[in-house]
């Protein structure tokens, strides 16, 4: 329960900070205080300076208040590019990048630690080789290279996140596997005389699944990173291709408030990692 | 593996001797239009083809290497110092500091890496000089991509602080600048060169990207984003197959820094 609380409270500091740091950029940024109203040719010269002024004046301290507030109360303000208020497009868009990166961790994952099982446990050079060349490949790709590649094989677009996160799984749960393989307690039960699936289940699984939780905390802020560029180029309609759209559109407020949500979401998935390792630790222990 | 690590590093020399000599080795210059031959097929003139405003793409894929393959060490040796700074200065002065760093360090490394590139890069104006772009693009990596080193460093570092080498400088009078630079700097070194080494491949893999979604490198001035930016338009993989010789280079290169790399360094 203290672990619990601590984590909350230190994500709740990280997205404080992360917010005024977003708030300093967008009230500093080149655009900031031009609206319509000086687009309205009834008002004067000195009218509209009076409106910059008024804008402009608010401290940065006023600012951050302002739309910390704002944000508490459910507003999370209008979109400058797409016209539309940016709650109606994360309610439109955030189900469409659960479901692409979910397929794609679920691939990722699948994909991965079945190659990493079968490298450690066949012992076999030939499938260590393919899976480590296959993670090779693809970690030389860019993520937006590899979109394109799909695009034009009209592949469907989701799977493009599955290719990239598994690189990394394969690495890690290889490397990971491997070396809980060659433990002494391990090598006893193979002597011993005990199968190879009793041998993974009971004795090197157990031993890697808290590192292994950790990289399931990562790998969803993989997915999300990598999601821009695919849904992009792949027309899926998520909020990757709404950062993408607003970052083109220089609409920094929609941007800043589209990079607080994926923070949020990472620092959850890698607390919730962090506290069901560290609770398989202490069952362990 | 020995083998493959030296043929890496000779094919990087090699291609890194082409783009630098791009003047001599280009038949043209990257901006240059061939009007009446817009997307052409590869020929003598143009072994590689021209692009749809007539521009010679062996010429732009040997100029495009040379600012990717100059720009992401220079990010990786900003990202890299800046590292050594405030993550040896931390871990070598411990206390509140190192809390303050780490809890700094834990928040660049919660945002996500490309979300806040995409926002920082839309806060700078998008009509740009290409020259200025390109040093906006690889500034912006530099100094976003600090602080996972920067945790390394620090953990290095403060383990060197604690060693006996240092207490024995600090008994024999030597301050904390002085140990700081001569003492801990100095050993930093060999953790500063693998994160160096890991940041080029990472760095010029984030430009390929930035590029592609159009917020890299401006035109005319070729990248490796800029110029894969071109398949974007493509139909099918055997239409034009040169048209992928800036992918394959890119994959040749990032390869190479991976096998140039040695096992342990590069482990996860």
């Amino acid at each position: 329960m203290h672990r619990l609380a601590r984590q909350v409270a230190k994500i709740s500091i990280i997205l404080l900070l992360g917010g005024f740091l977003g708030a300093t950029l967008v009230r500093f940024a080149p655009g900031f205080g031009v609206d319509e109203e000086d687009l309205d040719h009834r008002l004067n010269q000195q009218s509209m300076q009076a409106l910059r002024e008024s804008r402009a004046s608010e401290s940065l301290g006023a600012f951050y208040f302002h739309y910390l507030t704002r944000i508490l109360h459910g507003d999370l303000g209008t979109s400058r590019t797409l016209q539309q208020p940016v709650r109606k497009l994360l309610a439109e868009r955030i189900p469409e990048t659960l479901k692409s990166v979910a397929l794609g961790l679920t691939l990722g994952w699948t994909l991965g630690l079945a190659l990493a099982i079968a490298a450690v446990m066949s012992r076999n050079w030939c499938v260590d080789l393919f899976g480590s060349l296959l993670a090779g490949a693809l970690l030389c790709l860019p993520a937006a290279a590899l979109a394109i590649l799909f695009v034009i094989a009209r592949a469907p677009g989701q799977l493009v996140l599955g290719l990239i996160v598994f690189p990394k799984i394969f690495r890690y749960a290889r490397n990971l596997l491997a070396h809980s393989a060659a433990l002494p307690h391990v090598l006893t039960a193979r002597a011993k005389g005990v199968g190879s699936v009793r041998v993974f289940l009971w004795h090197i699984l157990p031993v890697s699944a808290p590192q292994l939780l950790a990289l399931a905390g990562v790998s969803v802020s993989m997915a999300f990173a990598a999601a821009i560029p695919v849904e992009a180029l792949c027309d899926l309609p998520g909020i990757g291709q709404l950062a993408w759209k607003a970052a083109l559109g220089r609409d920094l407020e929609l941007l800043v408030t589209l990079t607080m949500i994926v923070t949020a979401v990472t620092l959850v998935a890698n607390s919730a990692s962090d506290l069901a390792g560290s609770s398989l630790r202490t069952r362990e222990a | 593996m020995k083998w493959a690590r030296i043929a890496a590093i000779v094919l990087l020399a090699v291609i890194s001797i082409a783009c630098l000599g791009a003047e001599l080795f280009a038949p043209a210059s990257y901006a240059h239009q061939f009007r009446d031959v817009p997307d052409a097929a590869p020929s003598r003139q143009h072994v590689l083809g021209t692009d749809a405003l007539g521009r010679d793409r062996f010429s732009r894929v040997l100029y495009g290497t040379r600012v990717s393959l100059l720009l992401a060490p220079s990010a990786a040796l900003l990202s890299s110092l800046l590292a050594a700074f405030i993550g040896g200065t931390a871990g070598f002065i411990g206390g509140w500091l190192e809390r303050c760093v780490m809890a700094a360090t834990d928040l660049f490394l919660s945002l996500p890496w490309l979300f806040l590139l995409i926002t920082v890069r839309a806060l700078l104006p998008l009509n740009v000089a290409p020259m200025t772009s390109v040093m906006i693009t690889f500034a912006l990596l530099g100094c976003l991509g600090w602080a996972a080193a920067a945790r390394v460093v620090c953990a290095d570092a403060r383990s060197l602080a604690q060693s006996d080498f240092v207490l024995l400088a600090r008994a024999s009078g030597n301050g904390g600048l002085r140990l700081l630079w001569r003492h801990i700097f100095p050993n930093l070194k060999t953790v500063l060169y693998a994160q160096f080494w890991i940041s080029i491949p990472v760095f010029i893999l984030t430009e390929a990207n930035l590029g592609i979604l159009g917020l890299g490198v401006a035109e005319p001035l070729p990248s490796w984003g800029s110029l894969l930016r071109e398949l974007e338009s493509f139909s099918s993989f055997s239409a034009q197959p040169w048209q992928f010789v800036p992918l394959v280079l890119l994959i040749v290169v990032v390869s190479c820094f991976h096998l140039a790399l040695s096992r342990e360094e590069f482990s996860v």
